[in-house]
């Protein structure tokens, strides 16, 4: 019987192991900021935590560090996490981007050197896609990755570049046939950041932290292994990787689960002075996390069946990054006088909003700006001509 | 655990969008709004030759004893043709609520024919005051409070209205609360005309996916061939970006309204919030879609020649239905406030599936 809405009794169960792991594991205190040296440090030996329990990224097969989780099985654990408030995931650029990459597109001893190192949090990775002049139109880049016997000689410059300032490894494209242009002649390439000739420098985000850099190539060498897939192949296996970005696994529908709740209990201590009209937004807010829910259950449901993310990938970013603003704009509306305080040492409820509140501002920009999903929506989806 | 729909369900929805392509054209509409006929009683006929009307009737009742997960395709594409008729209030509001007062024998007599399309019914419910009324009705379904009564169509008092959507026959009842014979009194008769209206919301929702489909298609045509500048209008991005927001508003309904209909029946508080969310996002998506489809179409969208006007007045028309906005936001606000319904990620699925 199809659309059945009711978890197995194993689910349930699944659910419940998760669930005491993580109240006997999460740490009682935040962690500080990822976006800093130390918090960094301390979300990387969270990871080592996950590894132990056996949670790294539990949908992987069990030779790559995983437990051969179906994706319903991945839901309820991410539920379970947010649930927790357990910190943030550090190496996402690497479990959830770069994982599946290389699940798809790896040779067996790529998949075998980096993916449970990866699981483990041995090695967090950083994203390198955008380059000064390369940002919504990606296939502009002009960082090249130059064949010389058994190494690839590497130059040029990236920036924004997540995780970048404190990650040991970013995945990235580069021009490896230097005649080539747009989206042909371009190779992904792996790319160690502690390494002769990479310099990385972090750049303050709008909060004040190195939370993204610029990467500077002088002639880096890395071997021809750090290469994934064929030559020229790079533009199709980073627009895989952005649909796995974009689609199913980044944005947890739990985080905007657990927003909408909290936004109901700010609601509920400030709903009386507040405008009413805030309360329409606080239900929109709630209903609009539980759309994004039950949609992922959807896709999830999908692709267990055999079925692939396309254009799904843009509505679901668009969804994604648009409720995370409307979540976090209704909560600096209901904070009102008080919603621009900063308090000194460990963060109180108004900070968490603020911070969020400046997170979600960037959600529209990363992993390919609304504008061009609506784009590649109204091209791919609607059929409509390009201009 | 399962979010998608079997091909049986799939193709049952295919076969009423065959029906539809045949017998509910725009040229048809257009023939309902200009007063006509167009069409009514032999797409009742089809629709009953298919054996649709029977599709959440019991076994015994000569219907096919399947499930609301089998029935909302159906709606939806009953939405995308705007289908005059209230198919869905007859199939899936009416019928399933009638089957729980099986042991009264006149429904016991009433439910195969209304099955098979004999019998035709139109609901009344307070939230619901200007009810679609089937080609040559037979019987009435009356809500009101404390009482749930059934009515033959001539013991029941009704005033024609007009709707700006002249593609349905509208009617307004009077003394609902007197007329007929009540079947169900009280916090049972209350309990099943709250079934009702979540019923008459979650298929209404469920149209109004299938309406915001069309005009996202009319108007996704309508771009593609009209030139201005020297090139398509879609091809400019202002509007790509307005009807790439409707097709992002109309992915992430769709599975609030079939999530909702998993639980048509049910009363706990999980249930009434899914109800209330599918017609808000539905309706939403759908109010959207027809903002966005007049305004692409430019002048011409305002004309009474093109077809769009038959599905923006079918959209606008059933907003106000199966209660209306203010209905389903304020019901929905108290739910979250009032702390029965369960909050957070662990509680999705916080309904009687």
């Amino acid at each position: 019987m199809a659309l059945d809405l009711a978890y197995t009794p194993a689910q349930q169960r699944f659910r419940s192991e998760v669930r005491d792991w993580l109240a006997a594991h999460v740490p009682q205190a935040p962690l500080a900021t990822l976006e800093s040296e130390a918090g960094f440090a301390q979300h990387r030996e969270w990871e080592r935590t996950l590894a132990m329990g056996n949670y790294g990224m539990i949908t992987w097969p069990a030779e790559y560090g995983g437990r051969g989780a179906n994706l319903i099985d991945w839901l309820i654990f991410e539920e379970e996490y947010y649930r927790a408030r357990a910190p943030l995931r550090v190496n996402q650029n690497g479990i959830f981007l770069l994982g599946p990459t290389l699940m798809e597109f790896g040779t067996a001893a790529q998949k075998a050197r980096y993916l449970p190192k990866m699981a483990a949090g041995e090695e967090i990775w950083a994203q390198a896609w955008s380059e000064p002049q390369a940002g919504s139109d990606l296939a502009a880049l002009r960082a090249t990755a130059v064949r010389d016997g058994d190494s690839y000689v590497l130059r040029g410059h990236k920036i924004w570049s997540s995780r970048a300032a404190f990650a040991d490894w970013a995945f990235g494209i580069f021009r490896t046939d230097p005649a080539s242009e747009r989206h042909r002649g371009l190779t992904f390439m792996l790319v160690p950041l502690r390494h002769p000739g990479v310099r990385v420098r972090g750049i303050r985000q709008i909060h004040g932290e190195p939370g993204f850099a610029e990467i500077f190539f002088e002639d880096a060498r890395v071997p021809l292994d750090h290469r994934l897939g064929d030559e020229g192949q790079g533009w199709h296996i980073a627009m895989a990787t952005a649909g796995f970005e974009r689609g199913l696994m980044l944005r947890s529908p739990a985080r905007f689960q657990v927003a909408a709740q909290r936004l109901i209990d700010l609601w509920r201590s400030h709903g009386a002075e507040a405008d009413p009209a805030l309360l329409g937004r606080v239900a929109q807010g709630w209903m609009d996390a539980q759309a994004y829910a039950l949609n992922t259950y959807r896709t999830a449901s999908r692709l267990m069946a055999g079925g692939s993310i396309g254009v799904e990938a843009s509505l679901n970013k668009i969804f994604w990054s648009e409720l995370d603003l409307d979540l976090h704009r209704t909560a600096m509306s209901l904070l009102g006088a008080r919603a621009e305080l900063v308090s000194a040492g460990a963060p109180g409820p108004a900070d968490d909003w603020l911070e969020g509140f400046l997170f979600s501002l960037a959600g529209p920009i990363y992993a390919g700006t609304n504008e061009i999903q609506r784009n590649v929506i109204a091209e791919r989806l609607l059929e409509l001509p390009r201009a | 655990m399962d979010f998608t729909f079997t091909e049986e369900q799939t193709m049952m929805a295919a076969a009423l969008r065959e029906l539809a392509t045949d017998l509910c054209t725009p040229a048809v509409l257009r023939q309902r709004f200009e007063g006509a006929e167009g069409g009514a009683e032999e797409r009742w006929q089809r629709l009953a030759e298919l054996g649709l009307f029977g599709v959440l009737a019991p076994l015994a009742a000569g219907g096919m004893g399947l499930t609301d997960a089998d029935f909302v395709l159906l709606a939806e594409e009953a939405g995308r043709a705007a289908l005059p008729e209230p198919f869905a209030e007859q199939a899936a509001v009416a019928l399933p609520v009638l089957a729980r007062c099986g042991a009264d024998r006149e429904v016991a007599d009433l439910l195969p024919r209304l099955a098979s399309g004999t019998a035709r019914i139109a609901v009344a419910h307070p939230r619901n005051p200007l009810v679609n009324v089937p080609p040559s009705p037979t019987h009435w379904l009356l809500c009101s409070q404390g009482r749930l009564a059934l009515a033959t169509a001539d013991g029941v008092q009704a005033v024609e209205r007009s709707s700006v959507d002249a593609g349905r026959r509208i009617v307004e009842v009077s003394a609902a609360g007197e007329a007929g014979r009540a079947l169900a009194q009280g916090t049972r008769a209350d309990a099943l005309g709250a079934e009702v209206l979540a019923r008459g919301a979650i298929y209404a929702a469920a149209q109004c996916l299938g309406l915001t489909a069309r005009m996202l298609d009319i108007a996704s045509s309508y771009v593609r061939e009209r030139n201005q500048f020297g090139r398509p209008v879609g091809s400019y991005q202002a509007v790509k970006h307005h009807l790439a927001s409707v097709a992002v508003k109309l992915e992430f309904a769709r599975p609030v309204v079939y999530a909702a209909a998993t639980c048509a029946a049910g009363t706990d508080p999980g249930s009434l919030a899914a109800a209330s969310h599918a017609k808000l996002a539905a309706t939403d998506a759908a109010e959207l879609a027809a903002r966005t489809a007049i305004q692409v179409h430019g002048a011409m969208g305002y004309s009474w020649e093109l077809d769009l006007h038959f599905y923006m007045k079918r959209a606008w028309a059933l907003s106000g239905a199966w209660g209306d906005r203010s209905f389903h936001a304020r019901r929905m606000q108290r739910l979250l406030l009032e702390g029965a319904l369960p909050l957070g990620p662990d509680h999705t699925f916080a309904f009687s599936a």
